[in-house]
């Protein structure tokens, strides 16, 4: 079995994604050291064949749900949260989390699960309960929303707004993966 | 590593791009962590050295695994996750003592480890052979044959040989201090270069 430390580092960048895909940069980093914690203590008991991808998304999912319960029943803060040593994200960041929060929650997941984490369709819909076909509309769906909501905020007002730094005017049309049975 | 899918270009970079020092910080916090809840079992570190870089593993109990780097560390790594438990993360706070010391006992300031060990890897009579080696002062030598008889086996001069080989512990269980009759070196796990430096540094010392 390989030692935990090596699914830190290799698919820590990516679990950190999810979360931040999922529930927001804020919460994203409470959310990535419960799904590892928890990951730590069920790993003895892993199969050796395991998708360890699959494993760490369906626990930070789980994480992310209650993270986003607790958020429903206790909308304010509970207390001051203490210095984390990460910045906040950048301002012309936020309009994307923005965007991306506003997502309905199966095309967030489906975005952040399917594109970000690299899992089939076949493998988010079981996370998600979900079916393949309805993840890769989600899939879709998501991107093409999240392009109108953030690549496109002019076109909710009348003054033209500019593209924030680093971005690409949206394509007429968006290629969506087509490697489904990957 | 992920495949880059068609589709996955359409997404805006920001919700890609990952900070490496946020991300190093998440690693130390979840060791801290882990370690508070009692899920930790094995924290290890490495440390450059004059005899190259070493690794070192500890489980709660002490000192388990000290390793050369010929011995090839990822493997290593891979054999404590077989034989301890694959509970492992990199901690190096956890490792602090003992680095301090084998960086004290390499610039030659320090004669005697004093740290809590785990003998958990060596087992009978090996493990009676390296229970007896710290017994043998800083900067002198005993022969095979003189570490079987204090052993209480003195026949036993290739099985001595075989403990020195598998040392769990080198260079803080000095079984580099085991030389042969003839006053040769011998053997060692870390290469014979490393044998001597050692040697060396302790008689200079």
């Amino acid at each position: 079995m390989k030692p935990f430390e090596q699914l830190v580092t290799e698919h820590g960048a990516m679990v950190l994604r999810v979360c931040r895909a999922v529930l927001g940069p804020d919460e994203a980093e409470d959310a990535w050291s419960e799904t590892f914690l928890s990951a730590l203590k069920a790993y003895p008991e892993l199969p050796e064949d395991a998708n360890t991808e699959a494993w760490l998304v369906t626990i930070a999912h789980r994480k992310a749900i209650d993270v986003t319960r607790k958020r429903s029943r206790n909308p304010l803060p509970m207390e001051e949260l203490p210095e984390r040593p990460s910045a906040d994200p950048p301002e012309e960041d936020q309009d994307l989390w923005d965007a991306v929060k506003a997502l309905p929650d199966r095309q967030r997941e489906a975005i952040a699960y399917h594109y970000l984490a690299g899992l089939p369709h076949r493998e988010v819909a079981a996370i998600t309960g979900s079916t393949p076909e309805a993840v890769r509309r989600a899939a879709s769906d998501g991107i093409k929303n999240l392009r109108r909501t953030y690549l496109a905020p002019a076109a909710a007002s009348v003054a033209p707004v500019p593209l924030p730094v680093g971005s690409v005017p949206a394509p007429a049309s968006i290629s969506v993966s087509k490697g489904e049975t990957r | 590593m992920n495949t880059v899918e068609p589709g996955s270009s359409a997404l805006p970079a920001p919700l890609r791009a990952v900070d490496p020092a946020a991300l190093r910080a998440l690693q130390t916090r979840l060791a801290a962590a882990a370690a508070e809840a009692g899920l930790l079992d094995l924290s290890y570190t490495t440390m450059d050295t004059p005899i190259g870089k070493l690794l070192l593993a500890a489980t709660d109990q002490g000192l388990v695994r000290v390793a050369f780097d010929r011995e090839n560390h990822d493997a290593v790594l891979e054999q404590l996750a077989g034989k301890i438990s694959p509970r492992i993360l990199h901690s190096p706070a956890r490792l602090a003592a003992a680095v301090r010391q084998l960086d004290e006992y390499f610039a030659g300031r320090r004669r005697v480890f004093e740290l809590p060990l785990d003998w958990r890897l060596a087992k009978g009579f090996r493990r009676e052979v390296l229970a007896h080696l710290p017994q043998i002062a800083y900067g002198q030598t005993e022969s095979y044959a003189q570490v079987a008889a204090a052993a209480g086996s003195p026949k036993a001069v290739r099985a001595v040989g075989t403990a020195c080989g598998t040392n769990p512990l080198p260079v803080v269980v000095p079984c580099h201090r085991v030389v042969r009759s003839d006053g040769s070196f011998g053997g060692y796990l870390g290469g014979t270069a490393a044998k001597q430096l050692l040697l060396t540094l302790e008689a200079a010392a």
